[in-house]
């Protein structure tokens, strides 16, 4: 039996990290059978809201209200006993363990297996999961991985679910399937907040908007009554002028120039993917498109692309200089413990010799924090100000890790440039910022490898698109329709 | 921030935490407070002597093992087997020390320090082989370790390396010694190679490029390897071997400067109280100085308190372990705020 479904309000809720003033007033109101999106740029407190009425913060100021009494959400373990669960971006699954003990996780009483998967695959037909349930999560794609989070929300009983940019590691076609499950979780009576920078999702499945900016709610709306550019100019704070995208007429399919980059007949392999007699030439000047689902093989390649994978057979040339931005910036790319500093110097720091110099470490971080817009010091501070340099990266959110990143790798003009999906997690701003700079260095003569997990994206930055299709590619023509059919492998 | 001055907070609040944990001992088990712990104070610090002969002499080993678990602990290396790298360096000092040479005497004294790091080094290798190559967790192989070397130690004393009558187990006594660096007292050179062991070892990791990499390496090896293209493999090879390598020497200079023999217990446990150092330290090199002369103080003073008040002199243990876990707890804390400061954004 599932009891009903609470109004969950938030009210007048402040919260402060040292001096950065994260929430500021921030309210929000949940009604029963209803999806409401939670907009909002990088750092704007979306996840900090959410994270307040799952208990795993506390507010300085404010209170969480369900059926409007105010309840004290001291741990996650309080709100799940009110029917609140909330998927979190980083997934929190035990990675050597099968999806049906991850999923049995903090139930009470014995486990038994058997009655426990049963109830996993009830939550199966409904989610459409894929996976078996005895399943190590480890080896789980993403997608697999949030499906499990969500049933395991599902199997707490939970009346209120919280996503945290679901859609940010799924592929057009998961994220749309996730959506549609959304509505009808809604439609059923319950209520999900989805948290989120895509307004297109958001417009597309919420019933309520809530739009924050620096931590105060900005613009609350029935989804009906909101216009796009409403939303945008509400999370933005200014009504945004649509960049006309600079294009060029440029449609290769075979290169007649020296290649930046080259793979003959590459075949590799790592513990997930695996590549088969790959053949392609990257081009100088030119963006080169990488789309594939889970497991497709992209990944490999790119890392083949960007030289830290080794092939088993065929040749790879590579040029020297070649700038790489992975998708989990946390574990490839930044040692989060560390200034900001010692995150530029990593790069190039196998083969460094001699003394560190650390006046120029520090000097050229500053300069690059300061190129590159990101937020280290205190809000509204000037960007890489005297002492920035040695913030821990940790202290940075994750849109200004991933400009952090991108500072790094293309700071040095690179030939090549390996990007991941590095739009991801970013806001409309930093995206269309990142956009610029990968087509300023193709203007430049470099070339750019870009794995982006929108098609909408692809099309829009691309000169020519490649498919990864288990383990093989193909370069396809620019349109919605060819990229989709070659991502599931149809002619 | 290893590059920066170590922070002299830090010291107050070891020295805090050592200084709380033995008060609360003594206050709980019921020993008269004043009369211990003046004669705590005076068994570590109450007269020059037992500054110089006691304290000092006893902060030696720590350092230099403090030193070597603090950097094996920078790349990522648990390495717990100080103790074996210990006994195995002391070992291989003392043969060659007992050589006859037929060389100027301080040539035996750096020929028998380098055997001493060379033996220990070879310790290290086979634990920091058997997990790059087959992914052993090292906390187990050098732990296991330990016991090998303490029980080739017994052998030794009992068989090669006994002493000429063949009654006691141990060695001969050493004619080749480390000198003492201030006359009167028993603080030999070995202190001041413990000093430049520090030293050394905070300007390679804060300034050298390959202390560089071993940070990144520790920090987070996934990165240090993909974005840094660090061979993180070969760099923690060397870092754990450099490790094993000042235990041996540790060893080799507890021979020459203390001991002049052998024995099988000559390490109390040096390897384990190391880690309590360089924890309590923070892993920086120049606070390792510090906290090991701290608990050296504490071991001296321990001895005394035993002599002096009848209090047994585990109470260093007891305070040792109690500060292991103020160390951890405080870590733990301060993960967490970390942690909250990154979900907040």
């Amino acid at each position: 039996m599932r009891r009903s479904t609470p109004t969950l309000e938030l009210v007048a809720v402040s919260k402060r990290f040292g001096n950065l003033r994260a929430l500021d007033d921030a309210h929000l109101l949940l009604r029963p059978g209803s999806v409401h999106a939670l907009l909002g740029e990088n750092g704007a407190g979306k996840t900090t809201l959410m994270r307040i009425a799952y208990g795993l913060l506390k507010a300085d100021a404010g209170s969480v209200q369900l059926d409007g009494r105010s309840v004290d959400i001291a741990s996650p373990a309080v709100a799940m006993r009110n029917g609140i669960a909330m998927v979190q971006q980083h997934f929190s699954l035990i990675p050597a363990m099968t999806a049906v003990e991850n999923f049995a996780l903090g139930k009470r009483g014995l486990f038994i297996q058997s009655r426990e998967a049963k109830r996993l695959q009830e939550f199966a037909t409904q989610l459409g999961l894929s996976f078996a349930p005895d399943a190590r999560a480890n080896t789980l794609t993403a997608a697999e991985q949030q499906q499990l989070e969500i049933a395991k929300a599902l199997g707490r009983e939970c009346s209120v679910l919280i996503l945290d940019e679901p859609t940010a590691v799924l592929t057009p076609l998961h994220a749309a399937s996730l959506l549609r499950w959304l509505r009808e979780f809604a439609d059923q009576g319950r209520s999900a907040v989805l948290i989120t920078h895509k307004l297109r999702d958001a417009v597309a499945v919420a019933d309520d908007i809530t739009v924050l900016r620096h931590g105060r709610s900005v613009l609350t709306s029935r989804a009906t009554d909101a216009t796009e550019s409403d939303l945008l100019g509400a999370m933005l704070g200014t009504r945004p002028t649509p960049a006309a995208p600079q294009r060029r007429a440029f449609a290769v399919t075979t290169i007649d120039v020296q290649p930046v980059a080259s793979l003959a007949s590459v075949t590799a392999t790592d513990r997930r993917e695996q590549l088969l007699e790959i053949s392609l030439d990257v081009a100088p000047g030119e963006i080169l498109g990488v789309a594939g689902l889970d497991g497709s093989g992209h990944r490999l390649l790119l890392r083949v692309l960007a030289g830290r994978r080794a092939a088993t057979r065929g040749s790879v040339v590579l040029p020297t200089k070649i700038a790489f931005i992975p998708e989990d910036r946390q574990r490839e790319a930044l040692a989060t413990d560390l200034p900001l500093r010692d995150n530029i110097a990593l790069r190039g720091a196998g083969t460094r010799r001699g003394w560190m110099r650390w006046r120029y470490w520090s000097a050229r971080t500053r300069k690059l924090l300061k190129e590159f817009d990101v937020r280290a010091g205190t809000p509204g501070a000037e960007r890489g100000a005297e002492g920035d340099e040695l913030f821990p990266a940790n202290a940075l959110s994750g849109g200004n890790q991933q400009k952090l990143v991108l500072a790094r790798e293309l700071s040095d003009q690179p030939e090549l440039i390996v990007a991941e999906n590095p739009t991801r997690g970013l806001d409309v701003q930093a995206a269309a910022g990142i956009s610029t700079r990968l087509r300023a260095a193709r203007d430049n003569g470099g070339a750019v490898v870009f794995y982006s997990s929108d098609i909408d994206e692809l099309i829009a930055e691309c000169d020519r698109v490649l498919v990864a299709y288990f383990g093989r590619v193909r370069l396809v023509e620019k349109s919605r329709e060819a990229i989709g059919r070659a991502l599931v492998g149809a002619a | 921030m290893a590059w920066r001055a170590y922070p002299a907070i830090q010291h107050v609040i070891a020295a805090g935490i050592v200084a709380g944990t033995t008060v609360a001992f003594l206050v709980v088990s019921g020993y008269d407070l004043s009369a211990s712990l003046s004669a705590l104070w005076r068994g570590a610090f109450g007269s020059i002597d037992a500054v110089l002969s006691s304290t000092l002499v006893r902060a030696i080993p720590l350092v230099m093992l403090g030193i070597g678990v603090a950097v094996a602990f920078r790349v990522g290396v648990f390495n717990v087997g100080g103790d074996g790298q210990f006994l195995v360096g002391a070992a291989a000092g003392t043969w060659i020390a007992l050589l006859d040479l037929q060389i100027p005497a301080v040539l035996t004294v750096c020929l028998a320090l380098c055997a001493g790091a060379f033996a220990g080094g070879l310790w290290g290798l086979l634990p920091a082989a058997l997990r790059l190559r087959w992914g052993v967790f090292e906390v187990l192989s050098t732990l296991m370790l330990n016991f090998i070397a303490a029980n080739f130690v017994s052998y030794l004393v009992r068989g090669p390396l006994q002493e000429p009558t063949g009654i006691y187990p141990q060695s001969p006594t050493v004619s080749t010694q480390l000198p003492v660096i201030i006359p009167g007292t028993r603080l030999h050179a070995g202190f001041i190679i413990a000093l430049l062991c520090a030293l050394t070892a905070w300007v390679w990791i804060s300034f050298h490029a390959s202390g560089f990499r071993t940070r990144l390496t520790g920090a987070n090896p996934t990165a240090a390897s993909s974005a840094g293209l660090i061979n993180t493999g070969r760099l923690t090879l060397g870092v754990f071997i450099a490790s094993a390598a000042l235990c041996g020497a540790a060893g080799a200079i507890e021979v020459l400067g203390v001991t002049f023999a052998l024995y099988e217990n000559l390490s109390p446990g040096y390897g384990f109280t190391a880690v309590v150092v360089a924890l309590l330290a923070g892993l920086h090199p120049l606070g390792v100085i510090v906290c090991a002369i701290l608990l050296a103080a504490l071991d001296a003073g321990a001895a005394a308190m035993q002599r002096d008040a009848g209090v047994p002199s585990v109470t260093a243990w007891i305070v040792q372990a109690f500060v292991v876990l103020a160390i951890l707890a405080t870590a733990a804390l301060t993960r967490r705020q970390r942690l909250a400061r990154f979900v907040s954004r």
